[in-house]
């Protein structure tokens, strides 16, 4: 669990963090966003002390690495595996020396690296590129290598600082989902710091929005994507963008639910139910994990507006009116 | 004056030859030793360092500075008394290996720092990210990584320490370059001198040769 209040952090002049409170817990898989230099990567490198902090608490499972000295802060990072943006694996090395150097760091015996090296190109699917040196996989493959150095040391947290955005569409959601197969096989917690919403979208439990080192927003992904702040918004450059007519009454109707998108048949249920006339006007539907969410947005005739809001209702389903 | 070659060749270039050789090796031994102590010091506490230290940076960095504006020539008599006190005489391989060191050393000290300023950042805080002491940090992570560009600015110090033992012939080190010197300039023999420049550049390339090769094969 990582607990982290009023934290502030500052270079020179210039306020990078202030005042973050977030609070992490086991099994998440938290998502950190934000424009480069809203202060999300300075706040990923506190949590296993490669950046320090003015003020402030960060507890990881209640241990302040502020108050410790280089020894208990290096114990600590054995918990915490991290990955990043350009791999950083050393080129001269193979990849099994690569995975292997933390353990030799930590003067594990041979035999045991030898062993949970193997275990580990396992699970990353590196298997048969384990004697080869970095320079000549693909980054995707690299990552992969990356990652299972990370978790060369069993750590209970990982964190990812910008880890797919050297990647391609594909390639990135290849180790997108490597990286829930792990939070979820090995009960790893993963705190995932990017610009990139749809790595959020595709595995994100947790999402925190930074914006200029403050939190802007944080919470539940589908509640952030569902109610989509103007920080959400921000990030994602889309001014309100919606095109509806301007006669009737517009009702947007919430998707959050993914029991309704798929077998509710909502839309045909609710006209032949009511017997009105409407038309759908806007709508979005997005991926979430493995979840449809999103909204429609109808127009209907001003009468119908009592009608449809009561059967809304009655169907558990969210719905707004929206002014024209 | 063809039959003269055969014996001075004997006599003389060839045990001078053995006397650079000497020179060369136990000066770039000594200077990478200590051009790697400097270096490491100056790496670490450089501002973006291991442990930065302004203070000791900036002395270290004075004091290499200093030495290295000593026109080789100029030290080697400048550092005579210290000479003296080292090796116990002023004349001789023994002696001119002591300048050597001394001229060799911040000159290394420089080009190895460079080539561990060259490891890439992200390593250092990868390494740390996995809880890597400052020590497997230098040797594991930052020397591991620089050996190709460690083995290109040593093979540039050789060369430049053969240089500086011709040099350092001029004052009584023996050597190729006393050779060419006293047998060949000062004594109007031209086959001696040009002959002695020869073997220099058969050595130069050499060295030259072999350090490429190594650098490839550590790549």
């Amino acid at each position: 669990m990582i607990e982290i209040h009023n934290l502030q952090k500052s270079f020179g002049k210039t306020n990078v963090l202030k005042k973050i409170d977030l609070h992490i817990e086991n099994g998440d898989i938290y998502g950190i966003v934000g424009k480069s230099g809203a202060g999300k990567s300075t706040l990923l490198r506190c949590m296993n002390g490669l950046e320090t902090y003015d003020s402030g608490n960060l507890m990881i499972d209640g241990f302040e690495l502020k108050n410790h000295s280089d020894k208990d802060v290096r114990k600590l990072r054995k918990n915490i595996g991290m990955i990043f943006q350009h791999f950083s694996l050393l080129q001269r090395k193979t990849v099994y020396q690569n995975i292997a150097l933390p353990m030799e760091c930590w003067g594990y015996k041979k035999e045991e690296i030898d062993q949970r090296v193997k275990e580990l190109a396992d699970i990353v699917e590196i298997k048969d590129h384990i004697h080869k040196k970095p320079r000549t996989l693909s980054g995707g493959q690299q990552q992969r290598v990356a990652i299972a150095r990370a978790l060369s040391l069993r750590p209970k947290i990982l964190l990812c600082d910008e880890a797919t955005s050297a990647l391609d569409p594909k390639t990135t959601k290849s180790i997108l989902s490597l990286l829930r197969e792990i939070n979820e096989n090995l009960g790893i917690t993963v705190v995932i710091v990017t610009h990139q919403m749809s790595v959020v979208r595709q595995i994100c439990t947790k999402v925190c929005i930074l914006e200029k080192g403050v939190v802007a927003n944080k919470g539940n992904v589908e509640d952030i994507f569902l109610h989509q702040p103007q920080s959400l918004m921000n990030l994602l450059g889309e001014e309100n963008d919606e095109v509806l007519p301007a006669t009737g009454k517009n009702i947007r109707m919430i998707f959050s639910d993914p029991d309704v998108v798929k077998n509710r048949c909502i839309i045909s249920t609710m006209a032949r139910d009511l017997n009105v006339d409407f038309s759908i006007v806007w709508g979005k539907l997005e991926k979430y994990r493995d979840d449809v969410l999103g909204s429609i947005v109808i127009n209907t005739a001003h009468k119908n507006e009592e009608l449809i809001t009561r059967f809304l209702t009655e169907a558990d389903i969210k719905w707004e009116t929206i002014n024209n | 004056m063809s039959t003269d070659i055969v014996p001075l060749l004997n006599t003389i270039v060839l045990p001078e030859l053995l006397n650079t050789f000497y020179m060369v090796i136990i000066a770039t031994v000594l200077s990478t030793f200590f051009g790697f102590v400097l270096a490491i010091t100056l790496t670490v506490t450089d501002k973006d360092g291991l442990k930065p230290n302004r203070a000791i940076y900036r002395l270290l960095d004075f004091i290499i500075n200093i030495v290295r504006s000593f026109p080789f020539i100029i030290l080697i008599v400048a550092i005579l008394p210290l000479t003296r006190l080292v090796v116990g005489t002023s004349i001789g391989v023994n002696a001119a290996i002591v300048p050597l060191v001394i001229a060799a050393s911040p000159f290394l000290a420089r080009l190895i720092e460079g080539s561990l300023n060259e490891v890439d950042k992200g390593l250092i805080e990868a390494a740390k990210s996995f809880g890597a002491s400052d020590m497997q940090i230098i040797f594991k992570i930052m020397i591991k990584e620089a050996v190709p560009s460690l083995i290109s600015v040593i093979t540039v110090a050789v060369i430049n320490i053969l240089g500086a033992t011709a040099m350092a012939g001029a004052v009584g080190a023996g050597g190729l370059g006393a050779v060419a010197l006293a047998y060949g300039y000062q004594s109007f023999n031209e086959v001696v001198m040009y002959g002695t420049v020869f073997v220099l550049i058969i050595l130069v390339q050499i060295i030259q040769l072999s350090g490429n090769y190594l650098y490839k094969k550590a790549r």
